[in-house]
């Protein structure tokens, strides 16, 4: 079949590419409508403090001011999740973080707003402030939020699949470990910005620089209180988004709100302070993993604890806490698991999904764990994970049914690549590499869309549209968002090459909720499997109408007719062929307008049981990477030489940009693992410490490290043509590489992330005075944990039902 | 309302001499995007730190956010809009758009013109080169390597060698 594609599996150019290298592509900021005003909004310099009073007045007398809104312009309440309904475009009686919103100036320029904000004069009653997870466990009072599980504590889950205690009696070894994983953010170098415009019709219109249009959608016809086919949303092409725009935002509903209030269209751009506030980044998480094993490391149960630190609103915070304990059956067998997870509010910027959406955390825990047990237990780290791998087309443990699996062969090239076997030794007195080198595994996996939508419903998450029309043109239009990783391009491909045409004759219409059918948008890594999908059937449909038109005016058999090279052929006699604009013609002459659908939703999860619809998803992307680095034993700096990924990506639509992704995630885990902090002061004015893109460390092209890639196709029966997914899973395994391979190199365990020169030097020094040579947390909170709902697992004969909670009788 | 009078500057900007009023306190970001509508220009920080709003003046690369717009009076200016001859891409533009340099964008103009100042100084630059080059520009999609690739390729095609990307950059390793 691979030798029949003409466009998938080439390396085509992105079919937007040429307008962003000559700087005409139109970002939400380049957007300049007559008679715009500009909005600046007024957030709280307080972490944690009751509204008092709230005085407009000298800013409506400025002149330029059009409008001033607060709080009380919106009482209805809206978040991402319909169970985290928790956020007010601005502030009603209270402040939960620094930069929580409270006030908007709508003025003539920005200069104007700016000097309005100033005039706002807010009287707050500082309350006591939440700084950690510790202190969110402790402090009942006050409360950041009143809704929750309870106190400072917004959700705790806890379940067990099979018996773990069971299986840690099998075991020959159990071990236990804890490891903190602080959070870091996006930094999309385009800063969010949006633009609504209420016109004359009264209907409103927001260009917004978000990754799902579909839910700004959806809270701004909550929120505004107009229906929402009054209200159209479009993405315009985000510059960078990494998770970072995937909520509704404040700022988006309160440009609407001004630009209905003023009847002028109102513009909004965030600073990149302001940046740092909406955040919705990585979480900080504190783990704790316990495996047992036997002496070959088959892996008897595991029981991993998660304590997040959600900072001040839900965002996708309670899918975030799922996903902290979703996949770590999926990579290596783990016959009984048991999840503990508890999410806290604090007085921080919200915290949501970023690349990886609450996996890279626990996946950094359990490969360093694993490197522990393996050495412990003096097996090669690569045999403990190659030996034990999660079959395909299996169901584990938590019900997450696997399908095609690869990463064996992942394991395979980047051991054969990085010439593991000569370079590896536990034995330090031994050493294969000089000290100060070392190199470090570890696999990973992640969703390719996540199984159920937010708002759980019977309808399609994805759906596609194609126009064919008489001139030959070609338009597809979906509700999928490009944020730079070419999802408008996987369109005109799949669509091209099924109507044997070039990608760069389709116009791709996208992200446009009164144009588009609906995407739910570019998060969970969702977008190629999903629109693929649904790409496919939409032309296969168009397909099917001009082979039954051409195939009557050529009198040739319908199954004979091939579509390439934009020509609709007889492969029996090519001679025999109409252009494709005639097969266009000959089928609209036939049926009518040629307009096609396709849609997509994916296939029902096994698990039945109340937390199964976090983790669940069409296919699983693979991955592998083993780290090289340079420990410099004086100054503690770690240097990352080189990195060899592997990626299971069932089928490359483009193969080079399944490269860039894979590049890119791996920078971006590298940034993760040597430098990145969203961190805050330690007293109890929980001040961000570095807001700033300078402050705020991220790899330049001189940390940058030399990545070697494989990409391992194993096509996925799911997948568009195989495919599989590629943003956000190769991110997962580079910071535990990393970690192991510092190990490996100077023998000290940093057991949290980043891993710092500081980290590293303190481990060196505990360790030359003859301790342990670890730097890391020692322990976990203490938690009254709900009894955890309890599944059989497929192999103990479940069904996916959790079990009847047994009343004890006395 | 506006409580500036403007300012008057006359420069040349992508080849052309041009004429442009202003609030005085402006940035020549500010001045080039908001008076000028040439939007090509990015802004990432405003503070001088991530390399995304860079341009030429006379020839060599500055962060336009941290040059006010008087200053560019009697000026040459160079945007990503003046980078390509006509309809004619710069070589840097096509092989940034082919090789996938660039992911979302928001930063390739920036990186575009470092790199075309990077190519006039040094046609057949070592890798260690663009790295130090282009080190005062932060992308966040694409781990710099297709970047590298980039400019290398566009800089063997302006040196008039006839050369391939290598497969390994495309389809990875076997």
């Amino acid at each position: 079949m691979a030798n029949d594609l003409n466009i998938i599996g080439k390396p085509f150019r992105k079919v937007d590419a040429r307008a962003k290298c000559v700087g005409q592509t139109k970002f939400a900021d380049d957007i300049v409508l007559p008679r715009m005003l500009f909005c600046k909004m007024l957030r709280s310099h307080l972490p944690h403090a009751l509204i008092k009073s709230i005085d407009v007045s000298k800013a409506l007398a400025l002149p330029g001011v059009f409008a001033v809104v607060t709080g009380k312009d919106f009482p209805i309440p809206y978040g991402i999740l319909p169970v985290s309904q928790d956020e007010h475009a601005l502030c009603i009686d209270k402040v939960r973080f620094i930069g929580d919103p409270v006030a908007a100036v709508a003025a003539i320029d920005e200069d104007v707003a700016f000097d309005a904000m100033n005039l706002i004069e807010v009287e707050y009653e500082p309350l006591d402030t939440v700084s950690s997870i510790d202190e969110a466990v402790l402090i009942d009072e006050p409360r950041i939020h009143d809704y929750g599980d309870h106190g400072n504590v917004h959700k705790k889950v806890s379940l067990e699949f099979g018996n773990v205690e069971d299986g840690f009696a099998e075991a020959d070894l159990v071990r236990e470990d804890v490891f903190f994983y602080e959070g870091n953010t996006h930094l999309p170098l385009e800063q969010h910005a949006a633009v609504a415009h209420f016109d004359s019709d009264g209907k409103i219109t927001l260009w917004s620089s978000t990754q799902t249009p579909h839910y700004v959608h959806r809270a701004l016809a909550k929120v505004l209180g107009l229906p929402a086919s009054h209200i159209r949303v479009i993405a315009t092409p985000n510059g960078g988004g990494f998770g970072g725009k995937s909520d509704p935002f404040n700022h988006e509903v309160v440009v609407c709100k001004l630009s209905m209030l003023t009847g002028r269209p109102v513009k909004v751009t965030l600073t990149r302070e302001e940046v740092f506030y909406c955040h919705r980044g990585r979480h900080p998480v504190l783990m704790k993993v316990k495996t047992g094993v036997k002496n070959d490391g088959a892996i008897t149960a595991m029981h991993f604890q998660s304590f997040l630190d959600g900072g001040a609103y839900g965002s996708y915070g309670v899918a975030s806490t799922f996903y902290t304990g979703a996949l770590q059956t999926v990579t290596y067998d783990v016959p009984r698991y048991k999840f503990q997870g508890l999410r806290a509010f604090t007085n921080k910027a919200p915290c949501g999904p970023k690349r990886g959406h609450g996996t890279p955390q626990p996946r950094y825990a359990l490969e360093v764990h694993l490197d522990k047990i393996a050495e412990q237990l003096g097996l090669d780290p690569v045999e403990i994970r190659r030996n034990h791998l999660v079959a395909p087309n299996t169901v584990t443990a938590n019900y997450l049914r696997i399908g095609s699996m690869g990463l064996g062969t992942c394991i395979d090239k980047v051991v054969e690549g990085s010439r593991w076997k000569e370079r590896f030794s536990w034995d330090q007195s031994n050493r294969k590499l000089p000290f100060g080198k070392g190199i470090g595994i570890a696999c990973s996996s992640y969703i390719c869309g996540a199984g159920l939508p937010i708002y759980w419903n019977n309808m399609p998450q994805s759906g596609v549209q194609l126009r064919l029309d008489r001139q030959g043109g070609v338009c597809v239009m979906c509700g999928s968002t490009d944020i730079g990783q070419g999802s408008d391009s996987i369109l005109a491909y799949i669509v091209a090459e099924i109507l044997g045409i070039d990608p760069f004759d389709i116009r791709v219409v996208t992200a446009d909720t009164d144009l588009t059918p609906v995407d739910l948008g570019s998060y969970s890594s969702r977008v190629t499997l999903m629109t693929g999908n649904a790409a496919i059937q939409a032309a296969e449909r168009a397909r099917e109408l001009l082979v039954m038109a051409v195939a009557e005016k050529l009198s040739v058999p319908i199954e004979n007719l091939s579509l390439a090279e934009r020509r609709v052929f007889d492969v029996e006699n090519p001679d025999v062929s109409v252009s494709f604009a005639e097969a266009v013609v000959l089928a609209e002459s036939k049926f009518g307008t040629i307009g096609t659908v396709g849609s997509y939703t994916p296939p029902r999860s096994p698990g039945k049981f109340k937390g199964s619809g976090v983790g669940p998803s069409p296919a699983y992307s693979y991955s592998a990477a083993v780290a090289e680095v340079d420990v410099n034993p004086d100054t503690g700096i770690v240097v990352v030489e080189r990195v060899w990924m592997a990626h299971d990506i069932g089928r490359s639509i483009n193969p080079m940009l399944v490269m860039g992704q894979v590049e890119g995630s791996v920078y971006m885990g590298l940034g993760e693992i040597l430098m990145e902090e969203m961190a805050y002061r330690e007293n109890r004015n929980v001040v961000h410490k570095f807001p700033s893109l300078l402050e705020y460390k991220s790899p330049t092209t001189m940390e940058m490290c030399d990545v070697k890639t494989y990409l391992v196709e194993d096509p996925d029966p799911n997948g568009p043509y195989g495919a599989k997914e590629v943003g956000q899973g190769p991110l997962l395994p580079v910071p535990p590489a990393v970690a192991n391979a510092v190990y490996n190199a100077v023998g000290v365990r940093i057991d949290e992330v980043p891993i710092t020169p500081e980290k590293v030097l303190r481990a060196l020094k505990d360790k030359s005075r003859g301790r342990t040579g670890r730097f890391g947390p020692g322990s976990v909170p203490s938690v009254d944990w709900p009894d955890p709902l309890r599944v059989l697992t497929p192999a103990e004969g479940g069904d996916g039902s959790e079990m009847p909670r047994v009343a004890v009788h006395s | 309302m506006p409580r500036y009078s403007k300012k008057h500057i006359s420069f040349r900007l992508n080849g052309e001499q041009t004429e442009v009023a202003f609030a005085p306190h402006k940035t020549l970001l500010e001045v080039l995007r908001e008076d000028l509508n040439l939007t090509g220009t990015k802004h990432g920080c405003e503070l001088g730190e991530c390399g995304t709003c860079a341009i030429l003046v006379d020839g060599r690369s500055i962060l336009s956010c941290l040059m006010l717009g008087l200053d560019a009076e009697g000026r040459d200016v160079k945007t990503i809009e003046g980078m390509a001859s006509g309809a004619e891409l710069h070589p840097l533009q096509q092989t940034f758009a082919d090789l996938g340099a660039a992911q979302c964008g928001y930063c390739s103009p920036g990186f575009l013109l470092v790199a075309e100042e990077l190519l006039k100084k040094s046609p057949n630059p070592a890798r260690a080169e663009i790295q130090e080059a282009l080190s005062g520009n932060l992308c966040r999609c694409t781990g710099y390597i297709k970047i590298y690739e980039a400019v290398e390729l566009a800089a063997a095609r302006m040196r008039g060698e006839e050369v391939e990307l290598p497969k390994e950059s495309i389809y990875g390793l076997d």
